[in-house]
């Protein structure tokens, strides 16, 4: 049985530790060391300490960015479960009644397909898109929808609006995949449940929230930390959807552009790699957050 | 499924008919007006999905004059498909198409066979340093991708590989190893010890083992994280914008890299037929391959979150 095992486990082993440990684990140490020096990326390495983190403390476009992605990470998650889980069901519970039975609505099948869809473009492709969604004037799909009378929405040219204008696509993006996550958990939800309530004469609306709710919640809890990441993350669309690239004005500007953009744009390795370091540290307690403060409500189905 | 429980005779289901047989029509109605408005949400919402992909569809179609007139979701004056052939060959999205082919099959392949197989030594062997190393593998499931951009481009820059699809092949594996491992190290744990300890009396190699009785008996799993791995692969920007980067790299774009750029082009030379036929050219094969296997697709990129 021991015959040959330890060469077998080496030789299986190596090359993905190796890969692993090149690209994504070495990288992550670099840019905790990196954030500790001045580098921009030529020539010698120089440390300075927490010079960094405290250029980040006094940076505005900092915490305008972190403003930015807290607005996600707090509306992104609410928004997307709220309306997933409405659709979802709708479309397993919000069929007719036959003798206590409560069914999904006609057509169930072909909605969930629709829905889902979005989620295999690329958010680089649904950006380009929605870009020209959003057009200001009146070759943009909305513009070109609104009356001829109204002058053109700005949309992502609006400060106060471009935020929110992204919060829409990727809300857009995620629903459908939520909704089928969603139908899967409350099809394994017996339905003697939902038919014992009915029974009890519990409405539609009780049947959601006392029990489709309590029974999806370890389901919503993932979604959260899913939705949470994809919050924090937002690159692909910030960098191709908006004006000037996270404007106007720094309107758009989000962390993971600004690390991008120090990076490769303004020659700030160093200080890029602070403000990944704090985003990991963000994403982190995000994560143990999210799990600490939803774990006591949780309910074995 | 609840919804499947038509049972025929169902209505002769006892309990309710005596007691609620008075408000029996009230709350037939309600339910009625329930379903109804069900539909109409649900319709909008499908309405709201589609209506922008339709809409870059017949923009596609059009001149810029038409495109500026507004009414979005007018029928185009003319079908004329050189727009395509623009966006295919002048803006070298089939090019771009079968650069992101290209890759994608490559390194889901790779991610497949080295992923199984650390998972596969993982989860099934007991040896010294085990679980230092399953944990390295899902620790990196907690680190944002864009946190190391920095240091992975001097990584590949010092040995020579930016701008090649070596790198990004080995790139795009290495990030996909943890999710990858973490969900098949779960997998192979659950799988029988019954059937590889028959083999090992008969004298399978551990190798044989592995490929012969454990991938097979795997294959449910392996197909799911396979689909969610070329979705996922398919759909990457940020790394290639990393990787594929530097004085050479505009033939070696992807499909997302190279849409994004024709996107910026399109805005400076006000050529956004061409966009919009590129869009679609982007958009076509997914939804093709997507109408074959919605189902195992949902069930792939969903597996990740169902425990």
């Amino acid at each position: 049985m021991r015959h040959g095992k330890y060469p077998f486990i080496i030789g299986f082993l190596v090359v993905p530790v190796a890969l692993y440990c090149t690209f994504v684990v070495a990288a992550y140490i670099q840019s905790f060391q990196l954030a500790m020096t001045s580098w921009s990326g030529f020539g010698a390495i120089k440390y300075i300490g927490f010079e960094n983190f405290q250029k980040l403390w006094n940076d505005d476009l900092f915490w305008k960015s972190l403003r930015h992605n807290l607005f996600l990470l707090i509306l992104l998650p609410i928004v997307t479960i709220a309306i997933a889980l409405v659709f979802a069901f709708l479309l397993n519970v919000g069929g007719s009644q036959r003798g206590g039975v409560t069914r999904g609505v006609r057509g169930s099948k072909a909605y969930r397909i629709i829905f889902f869809f979005p989620q295999l473009l690329a958010l680089a492709i649904v950006a380009v898109i929605f870009g020209r969604v959003f057009g200001p004037d009146k070759s943009g799909m909305l513009n070109g929808l609104f009356p001829d009378s109204w002058s053109p929405w700005l949309f992502m040219a609006d400060e106060r609006w471009a935020m929110t204008c992204i919060l829409v696509v990727l809300i857009w993006q995620a629903i459908g995949f939520y909704v089928v996550l969603f139908s899967a958990g409350m099809g394994s939800i017996s339905s003697d449940i939902y038919e014992a309530a009915a029974l009890d004469g519990a409405s539609r609306f009780t049947l959601f929230f006392r029990i489709t709710i309590p029974l999806l919640w370890g389901t919503i809890q993932v979604a959260w930390v899913y939705l949470g990441i994809a919050a924090f993350d937002a690159f692909a669309i910030v960098n191709i959807m908006t004006v000037d690239r996270g404007g106007p004005n720094g309107a758009t500007s989000v962390l993971s552009l600004m690390i991008y953009r120090n990076t490769f744009e303004f020659s700030q390795v160093g200080y890029a790699s602070a403000i990944g370091v704090v985003l990991f540290f963000l994403t982190l307690t995000f994560a143990a957050l999210t799990l600490r403060v939803t774990r006591r409500e949780s309910i074995e189905a | 499924m609840t919804n499947l429980t038509s049972v025929p005779g169902a209505d002769v289901v006892p309990a309710p008919a005596a007691k609620s047989a008075g408000r029996k029509p009230s709350t037939k109605r309600e339910v009625n007006a329930f379903t109804g408005l069900a539909h109409i949400g649900l319709v909008f919402w499908a309405l709201v999905t589609a209506g922008p992909l339709i809409w870059v569809v017949l923009a596609s179609f059009k001149t810029n004059t038409e495109i500026f007139l507004g009414k979005p979701f007018a029928l185009p004056q003319s079908f004329s498909f050189q727009t395509y052939v623009d966006a295919w060959s002048e803006a070298h999205v089939g090019r771009y198409f079968f650069n992101s082919v290209f890759v994608v099959l490559l390194s889901t392949a790779g991610t497949m066979l080295l992923g199984s197989m650390a998972a596969y030594v993982l989860a099934r062997y007991r040896f010294f340093g085990n679980r230092f190393i399953y944990y390295l593998f899902v620790s990196g499931l907690a680190f944002p991708t864009f946190m190391a951009l920095g240091p992975l481009f001097y990584i590949l820059k010092n040995m020579g590989l930016l701008g090649t699809y070596t790198g990004l092949i080995l790139v795009y594996i290495a990030y996909s190893l943890p999710f990858t491992v973490f969900f098949l190290a779960a997998f192979f744990k659950t799988l029988p010890y019954e059937i590889e300890e028959a083999a090992t009396v008969d004298g399978a190699s551990h190798t044989r083992k592995f490929f012969q009785i454990m991938m097979p008996m795997a294959r449910s799993g392996l197909v799911s994280i396979t689909i969610f791995n070329i979705v996922g692969q398919w759909n990457q920007y940020l790394l290639p914008v990393v990787v594929i980067s530097g004085p050479g790299s505009d033939q070696k774009l992807l499909l997302t890299q190279g849409i994004a750029q024709i996107s910026v082009s399109a805005g400076y030379h006000a050529q956004w037929s061409t966009l919009f036929a590129a869009l679609t050219l982007s958009i076509l094969p997914m939804i093709v391959v997507y109408a074959i296997f919605q189902r195992q697709i949902q069930a792939g990129l969903t597996a990740g979150a169902v425990k």
